[in-house]
């Protein structure tokens, strides 16, 4: 019975089974390749850079949730200000006249702006009218889908290209690649934002205060923290990234908005596991948002060769999430849904 | 208003509020026994799939409630397992169930029906209909009561059940004292885990059955994430009706009578969209009154 609690039991039994079967089974060796393949090979490993520019999506959501969650802030409305982000990205890229240049830098800050405003208006619901944040937030996902969904099928729809999609930014405006690869400088952006919030969690006040604040309101409030500044600005930063998240999907992938191209991928769902895989350690995020991005368009390449369906990437999220959950580890405060 | 409140109008208001009815019944019978279970998204959605892959698979509607019901509580059991067993945090628990529902509906659809966003069959039987001979009699709202398929009746005949459980049957003073003071519980010999798992159980069974009235009684097929929101609706009733049945009922006909007018609305020229979007307005605003008079904590440390 010991040998079956020893802590490394679990893991050794299934890294030995898996290393059988794929001994035993040559077919399954081909699919782990196939798997790789799809994750990281294509020609000029143009594989490896798609998985990278999926990291960017996946981890500046992951960023986005890293940030409230670290707070004890549980806005899980990440979606909503993700779409919100990307149609208003798309509306000033579209519409704004002007040099390239300007017309990005424009379209991101506003992006951001509307990110966070669409945040703050779930803060707002709790805050003001007492609905937790946590259904506050996520419900309205679905007014913001509804409304990008709406805007690109009527009012500002592309009507020749024959889908709901919007009409294409501006094309100076396009966020540059790396010569070679389909990766955008989105990437970079991320990488600024996972930088400069390590460097806050770690060593500036901010940090320090909003960890508090996340691990026990009751000492933030008591150590005089400006907790309800502090709940406002992390709130409006956690939606800011989310809309740059929308912006880079905008001008680095899609270069125009296309109904349910948020959405329909769950990247705020995969930012929310990320950050739950790293256990809230902001230097794990944005490489479990690489694992995450890796198994997705890993099993994207499995599909093509081995013809087993994509969604398989989501069965494994959610496994990953459940025994996560039951690691015993408390992800999260206030989670009691009632008014907290 | 003659435009909107006829017969046909009534007629449709069941198969849109009883998938939502059956998952906030289910969604406060944990919320009693102290589990946060705002996976009712997800476990409607196995249900809905299991029940369309039952009725199929048979040609007939009785193995499809019976997957349907078997899948939520398989969904329910691994809640139970992740959650109250091994102590995982609920929220954490339901993300991922959610997750799983919506991704291995997905894959089975394509893997075993080799369909892809949607199926449908001749093969997939409907649930019986049936109606209510007096009532349906009754000009203009009597449509409600005529030919409604047999979950509709169950979920009306389960509000008084659950009602009565809760206040008057043993087990509901366990359920009730396993969320406000599992330590009496212990005292008294019983263990809440258990009380809790039972709880979990009935509400997968519910949201298995949710999911059935969607898939093998609203509409003869399955779309990938066709459950669309109506679980996180159950959710808010859930929060706003502290298992009040009958509060409940009233809260989900409301939210149907919403769903079915946008519905209406749609016909007439407004953009689906907007209709779409009303449930969810509507959610934020009855949260808003439910808890206007609520002791906010997060406030309080403001």
């Amino acid at each position: 019975m010991t040998l079956f609690r020893h802590r490394l039991f679990w893991p050794l039994a299934l890294t030995g089974a898996v290393l059988v079967s794929l001994v035993l089974f040559p077919s399954l060796w081909q699919m782990v390749l196939a798997f790789l393949d799809g994750a990281a090979g294509g020609r000029g490993h143009f594989n490896f850079f798609s998985t990278l520019s999926r990291t960017s999506l996946i981890g500046g959501m992951a960023l986005s949730v890293f940030l409230s969650f670290r707070a004890g802030l549980i806005n899980i409305g990440g979606e909503g200000q993700l779409v919100i982000g990307g149609l208003v990205a798309a509306l000033v890229g579209i519409y704004l006249p002007g040099p390239g240049v300007l017309v990005g830098v424009v379209s991101l800050l506003a992006a951001m702006l509307a990110g966070g405003l669409w945040a703050l208006l779930a803060g707002f619901f709790e805050r003001v009218l007492s609905v937790p944040l946590l259904v506050g937030s996520l419900l309205l996902n679905y007014p913001a889908s509804f409304i990008a969904s709406y805007l690109v099928s009527h009012p500002l729809r592309d009507v020749n290209s024959g889908i709901a999609q919007s009409h294409r930014i501006a094309h100076g405006a396009y966020l540059p690649r790396f010569s070679g690869t389909i990766l955008d400088y989105g990437v970079l952006l991320m990488a600024a934002f996972g930088i400069a919030i390590i460097v806050v969690d770690r060593s500036r006040v901010f940090g320090y205060r909003a960890r508090m604040q996340g691990i026990s309101p009751e000492f933030a409030r008591a150590s005089g923290f400006p907790v309800t500044r502090m709940y406002f600005q992390i709130l409006f930063g956690s939606g800011a990234i989310a809309g740059a998240v929308g912006f880079v999907a905008v001008f680095g992938i899609a270069h125009r908005y296309v109904d349910g191209m948020l959405v329909i991928p769950l990247y705020a769902w995969t930012g929310v596991v990320a950050v739950l895989l790293a256990r809230v350690n902001p230097l794990w995020v944005l490489p479990a948002a690489f694992l995450f991005a890796a198994l997705q368009t890993g099993a994207a390449g499995l599909e093509h060769s081995a013809g087993i369906p994509r969604e398989m990437a989501q069965v494994v999220q959610g496994v990953i999430i459940l025994f996560l959950a039951a690691g015993g580890q408390r992800f999260l405060q206030n989670t009691t849904g009632e008014g907290a | 208003m003659s435009v909107f409140l006829d017969p046909a109008l009534f007629q449709s208001l069941p198969r849109f509020f009883t998938p939502i009815l059956l998952a906030a019944l289910g969604g406060s019978l944990c919320q009693r026994a102290g589990v946060f279970n705002i996976a009712l998204e997800g476990l409607m959605l196995i249900g809905a799939f299991a029940a369309m892959a039952g009725s199929y698979a048979f040609q007939s509607w009785e193995t499809g409630l019976l997957f349907g019901a078997a899948a939520g509580l398989g969904g329910a059991l691994l809640f139970a397992w992740f959650s109250v067993w091994r102590g995982g945090d609920d929220i954490v628990v339901s993300i991922g169930l959610n997750i799983l529902a919506l991704g291995g509906s997905a894959y089975l659809l394509r893997a075993v029906f080799g369909a892809r966003g949607s199926f449908d069959s001749p093969r997939i039987i409907a649930l019986p209909q049936f109606g209510l001979p007096g009532l349906r009699d009754i000009p203009v709202i009597g449509g409600a009561f005529a030919a409604q398929s047999l979950l509709v009746w169950l979920a009306l005949f389960l509000v008084p059940l659950l009602a009565a459980l809760l206040a008057r049957h043993s087990f509901g003073l366990r359920l009730r004292a396993a969320g406000e003071n599992p330590v009496a519980l212990a005292a008294a010999g019983v263990n809440a885990r258990v009380i809790r798992t039972e709880a979990l159980v009935i509400c997968g069974l519910l949201c298995g059955l949710a999911g059935a009235q969607l898939s093998i009684s609203n509409v003869t097929l399955f779309t990938e994430g066709m459950s669309s929101g109506r679980g996180w609706i159950a959710v808010v009733i859930v929060l706003m009706c502290n298992a009040r049945m009958w509060l409940v009922l009233l809260t989900a006909v409301v939210f149907g009578f919403i769903d079915a007018l946008g519905f209406r609305i749609q016909g007439l020229g407004m953009p689906q969209q907007f209709t779409d979007a009303l449930p969810y307005l509507l959610a934020l605003g009855v949260l808003a009154l439910a808890y206007r008079n609520h002791r906010n904590p997060a406030k309080d440390q403001g």
